[in-house]
């Protein structure tokens, strides 16, 4: 495939995958010839059937696991041989909600939601007030003291999106958000989503679910046997 | 949720409302790699065993010492002028002789001339008692007080020795005796030094295995908190906040249990004092009291398990990350 693009006018794109491909091991290409790019203050779906990679395209964004051959490039930067000081300060621009939320059961829903400023080494005092605000506006200011474990999946899956915005990230990542949710309230959430995109961020959205893509007008990145397509 | 308004921008004002609407009992800081479990509570126990045999080892080589500082002190407070019977010499003027030397020589305090019979008595424990030792050439003894000052001129004593009465009487500064006490007390001192620091390199070997076990059963909260932006370092310090804890928890319980078990000696020595032992236990050591320098040092042993805990902890985790 050739690099589409989903880049509009010269800014530097958020994330660059240049014929990436991608094995677990000695296995089979989960990824095979990826390339795409994401701009600034864009929004996408990710989307293909269970197993087409669409996670393992996620991580390498996140830079959790690194390509097997190919050029990835997040925030200008190329990640092949990144220091780790660098990854620290390019997830920092990132947001995530994973698909199972990585809520820590031992934090409660404010702590979990504060976590990346606090590992920004900031004061608690300094950040309350936004953690409290963002709380409320997404529903949990009487949950903010719950521990995960006592959480409903709505109300994890809230906290997981929190999370991912706290610290207004450049570049938002979500494995489906809406997977654990009813179809009124991953509405809801999808709409958080654009006005975050409205905001400045760039969103990618990992998800098989038809029915919400077709409410937003957004290109798609349809996986399948490990190729990418682009359907603007 | 409805219709999301933009997300919060938070304001000074704002932020002051929110805070007074703060639950008052939200835990805000809570540490975060869990710290109570099984693993964590034996860890501490393990400190604890470690810290407390390595205080018992401290104040044990701290008695020892400082009964030996005891002994030397009234040793090295007393020198002997042996006077030995010789054919055709009065024994008694000789002793008359050395003690007048004694006396004139600067720096002796007292003397004390040891009579023949309290000689003999000496003989006793060896040779037992009802004997009659007039016949034996038993040696006569003139034990000198040093004084604080001037300080005892004993080479000037041993020379007038030596002239006034050649090859009769001598002069023992127990030197040899002391160097030999001295090397015995250094002896006992370093290997308590010697086990003390086997028991630190026990709890630095005990805390890689406990921090690499927490590591790999908080694979998730390192895998989240990497994901959220924290760093190396961030991590390494998280868990090091965790086992200095846990380490000074232990080190605490057993510098605590080592000082009870000092107290609860010394109440014990001081009861058999008054028994038919006591004067062998006293004689061995002092009063069984380790002294500001023994709690310091068992106090000292505890802060230095957390305080290697803490640092080894960190250490490991950070080699684990790379």
């Amino acid at each position: 495939m050739t690099g589409d693009s989903l880049l509009s006018g010269v800014e530097e794109p958020v994330v660059q995958f240049e014929n990436v491909g991608m094995r677990y091991g000695l296995g089979p290409e989960v990824l095979s010839d990826v390339s795409f790019q994401i701009a600034p203050r864009s929004f996408q779906f990710l989307t293909g059937p269970s197993g087409a990679g669409k996670t393992t395209l996620l991580r390498l964004i996140l830079l959790s696991v690194r390509p097997t051959r190919g050029l990835v490039s997040v925030f200008g930067e190329e990640v092949s041989d990144i220091s780790n000081e660098a990854l620290t300060g390019l997830r920092r621009r990132m947001g995530i909600v994973f698909q199972d939320f990585r809520l820590l059961d031992h934090l409660t829903t404010y702590e979990n939601v504060a976590l990346p400023l606090r590992v920004q080494g900031r004061a608690e005092t300094s950040y309350r007030a936004e953690v409290v605000e963002l709380l409320r506006w997404v529903g949990l200011g009487e949950r903010m003291h719950v521990l995960p474990p006592l959480l409903s999946g709505g109300e994890k899956q809230r906290a997981a999106i929190a999370r991912a915005l706290i610290a207004r990230p450049d570049l938002l990542l979500a494995d489906e958000p809406t997977g654990n949710v009813d179809p009124g309230l991953g509405r809801r959430l999808l709409r958080l989503f654009i006005e975050l995109n409205r905001l400045g961020t760039s969103v990618l959205i990992a998800t098989h679910d038809f029915a919400l893509m077709d409410l937003v007008d957004a290109p798609r990145l349809v996986l399948g046997q490990g190729r990418l397509q682009i359907e603007p | 949720m409805g219709q999301p308004s933009p997300p919060p921008r938070p304001s000074a004002p704002v932020a002051a409302e929110q805070e007074t609407a703060l639950p008052a009992t939200l835990r805000r800081n809570a540490p975060l790699v869990p710290t109570d479990s099984a693993a964590s509570r034996a860890l501490a126990a393990v400190i604890a065993i470690l810290t407390f045999l390595a205080a018992l080892c401290a104040g044990a080589a701290e008695i020892v010492a400082s009964s030996a500082n005891q002994w030397q002190g009234s040793v090295a407070q007393e020198v002997t002028i042996q006077v030995r019977p010789s054919a055709g010499r009065d024994i008694d003027a000789d002793v008359a002789r050395a003690e007048a030397l004694a006396k004139a020589t600067a720096g002796i305090a007292t003397t004390r001339v040891f009579s023949k019979a309290e000689a003999e008595r000496l003989l006793e424990p060896w040779l037992g008692s009802g004997l009659d030792l007039s016949d034996l050439p038993v040696p006569r003894l003139v034990t000198l007080k040093l004084a604080e000052s001037p300080l005892p001129d004993l080479k000037g004593l041993r020379g007038s020795l030596s002239e006034a009465l050649p090859g009769v009487a001598s002069l023992d500064d127990h030197a040899l005796w002391l160097q030999r006490l001295s090397t015995m007390a250094n002896t006992f001192v370093g290997i308590g030094i010697g086990i003390v620091a086997l028991v630190l390199i026990a709890t630095g070997l005990a805390v890689i295995f406990a921090t690499r076990g927490a590591m790999a059963g908080n694979r998730e909260v390192v895998e989240v908190l990497h994901f959220v932006g924290a760093n190396d370092d961030f991590i390494a310090r998280a868990f090091q906040r965790r086992f200095f804890r846990l380490g000074l928890r232990g080190g605490i319980i057993g510098s605590c249990l080592a000082l009870a078990v000092f107290a609860l000696a010394g109440l014990l020595a001081q009861v058999w004092r008054s028994g038919p032992a006591g004067d062998e236990i006293e004689a061995l050591f002092g009063a069984f009291h380790i002294g500001w320098r023994g709690y310091a040092a068992v106090l000292l042993i505890g802060v230095i398990a957390s305080v290697v805990t803490g640092i080894v902890s960190r250490l490991t985790v950070r080699r684990f990350l790379r």
